[in-house]
């Protein structure tokens, strides 16, 4: 490129085009076209739209169904009940996934096997997940015939139709997503500087916490964000295996009913666009953390 | 795909002065490790036991064991629930949001792998948003959309909402294979005179094929099971497989259970069926973990 420049008479400047394709603008570019109309007709469109209807109103303020919706105990509350499920199940999810991640990255054929198991719940599932929490947990199922016949307890647990039966569903689909992209993140953690901190005579403790993790956390937030924003979306399994009309209202479930069971379009664009915001929220909640709690290794690692 | 087993050498552990040592950790995390894949295993053999049992058995009440067994709850539930005409609408959505994701997501794909341009990073997290971003968040907007623009119920505006998600899902995955296609054989196939199409469609689709299957049976197992979005504009006549089950569990009390048990076994048959084709062609670990390696 220099050599070119330089042999180039300094006064004539090359065509336009040629110094558009210098930056990378070349007729190859016209391949992105229809990707760059699909998500602007069918992502930011719809989107911006939404946005526009939840701040359209009958007479009043701008702001008026976000004030209603604030105002309303029973929407309000969806926050609230959505945040109660997310995070608890997001926090079991990582603290029995990482270590599992940081120790199955050396395996070789376990990993495969392991993974296809775990990739199952992912094929089948919320709605059939939910069948067959219905079955396995209901009072004539095998989790409460178990504990009835062992003499644990006298009376059936209630562990559908409530909070239980949400965050077991929750559990069980984002577990395997959260585990599959921590074990990749843990496969890029060189083991030879666990090796050398171990040389320089650092305890199991001291190399976990001074070496694997700093080198993980980049990874781990990431993974957490991603698995609250799932979390945070229930819905099929909110309905059928939890409580929709009390404890297990999401936010997601209250959009759905604003929109297809009260037809207020407008509320339901806003509860639609509050998720956004408490979502968003969240995420930078954790990247904050992160960077507080690590300090970033600028020569990390990729990916 | 010959890259997929290459790390496995790399993390083949070393006789090193420190491996008796490192072996001491592993004891408590062996310990958490069998106690989280248990639970997880049992919960998930306990869920698919129940309805695959439930699905042949005469009458399950109260017991371990159902009393019998039949296979006649396949047939019953193929007639109550209409599944020729329910399968029919998912293998039609299926199939048009394959094709057209695909012929958005593979110049796309194409793209981004091998050229740097102003805005990409832009355009890239435009393309990606849709992932990250909970169905439900933009699927009531979009929903609304199309009710309003008369597509809901039908088929078009069902394909239309699934290719939201399906568009950056292709994407992400094609993105790694194109850049496993060696550009220096595009760059030959030019100083022999083809044009940019020729170089498309005769050196690099071939090239890209096994990508592109198994982007196909994601994408295929993906849309039949995708719930949220195709439950937003669902119409009466045009209800996929997974939300007719969900209709049939959430009003279960009307039918019997076995009955909507036999469905979800048809339903998850499919989708095994679908993946197990997939793992010809793919390493599922490196298609989650987008590449990070």
């Amino acid at each position: 490129m220099a050599t070119r420049t330089a042999a180039a008479p300094p006064s004539a400047l090359p065509p336009l085009n040629k110094r558009l394709a210098e930056q990378g603008v070349t007729p190859r570019l016209l391949l992105l076209l229809p990707a760059v109309v699909f998500a602007l007709g069918l992502f930011v469109y719809p989107f911006l739209y939404g946005l526009g209807l939840s701040f359209t109103t009958d007479g009043g303020s701008l702001w008026s169904n976000y004030r209603e919706f604030f105002s309303d105990p029973y929407l309000r509350g969806t926050i609230w009940l959505t945040v109660r499920l997310a995070v608890p199940a997001v926090l079991i999810i990582l603290v029995a996934a990482t270590p599992l991640a940081l120790a199955m990255r050396g395996a070789g054929r376990g990993k495969q096997t392991i993974t296809v198991i775990l990739l199952f719940p992912i094929t089948i599932g919320t709605v059939l997940l939910s069948d067959g929490l219905l079955d396995f947990l209901g009072a004539a199922g095998w989790v409460n015939r178990f504990l009835l016949d062992t003499g644990l307890i006298d009376q059936p647990l209630q562990l559908i139709h409530n909070y239980w039966g949400v965050m077991f569903a929750i559990i069980i689909t984002d577990f395997p997503f959260v585990f599959l992209l921590l074990l990749s993140y843990a496969s890029g953690i060189d083991p030879a500087y666990e090796r050398a901190a171990a040389v320089f005579g650092a305890s199991a403790r001291q190399r976990f916490l001074r070496v694997t993790l700093p080198l993980f956390a980049p990874g781990l937030a990431t993974t957490a964000s991603l698995a609250f924003v799932l979390a945070f979306g229930t819905f099929p399994s909110a309905l059928l295996v939890g409580e929709p009309a009390g404890s297990t209202r999401t936010m997601g479930v209250a959009a759905y009913s604003e929109a297809f069971q009260q037809f207020d379009y407008p509320m339901a664009s806003t509860v639609a666009m509050l998720m956004a915001g408490v979502e968003l929220l969240v995420i930078v909640i954790i990247l904050g953390l992160r960077s507080r709690l690590v300090p970033t290794l600028s020569s990390g690692r990729k990916g | 795909m010959s890259t997929a087993t290459s790390t496995s050498p790399r993390t083949t552990p070393a006789p090193s002065p420190g491996d008796g040592k490192s072996r001491l950790r592993p004891s408590f995390t062996k310990l958490m490790t069998i106690g989280v894949l248990g639970f997880f295993l049992v919960m998930l053999a306990g869920v698919v036991g129940s309805v695959l049992l439930s699905s042949i058995a005469t009458r399950w009440l109260n017991t371990w064991l159902p009393e019998g067994y039949t296979l006649s709850w396949f047939s019953s539930a193929w007639q109550e629930f209409g599944l020729t005409q329910v399968l029919l609408v998912t293998l039609q959505v299926a199939i048009s949001v394959l094709v057209i994701t695909l012929i958005i997501a593979i110049p796309a794909a194409y793209v981004l792998a091998r050229q740097d341009f102003p805005a990409k990073r832009l355009l890239t997290v435009l393309f990606l948003l849709p992932i990250v971003v909970p169905t439900i968040t933009y699927g009531v907007p979009l929903a609304t959309l199309l009710y309003r623009l008369q597509l809901a119920q039908t088929l078009p505006g069902i394909i239309l909402i699934n290719l939201v998600p399906s568009v950056p899902f292709a994407i992400l995955i094609l993105m790694p294979f194109v850049e496993q296609v060696d550009e220096s054989l595009e760059k030959a196939a030019r100083i022999f005179g083809a044009r940019n199409w020729q170089v498309f469609a005769r050196v690099v689709l071939p090239l890209l094929a096994p990508g592109i299957i198994a982007t196909s049976i994601l994408l295929l197992v993906r849309t039949i099971a995708m719930f949220d979005l195709t439950f937003l504009v669902a119409g009466p006549t045009t209800q996929t497989l997974v939300v007719k089950l969900f209709y049939a569990v959430s009003a279960a009390g009307f039918r019997s259970p076995q009955s909507i048990d036999a469905m979800a076994v048809i339903y998850m048959a499919t989708n095994v069926l679908l993946l197990a084709v997939a793992f010809k062609f793919i390493n599922p670990s490196r298609i989650v973990g987008g590449g990070a390696h």
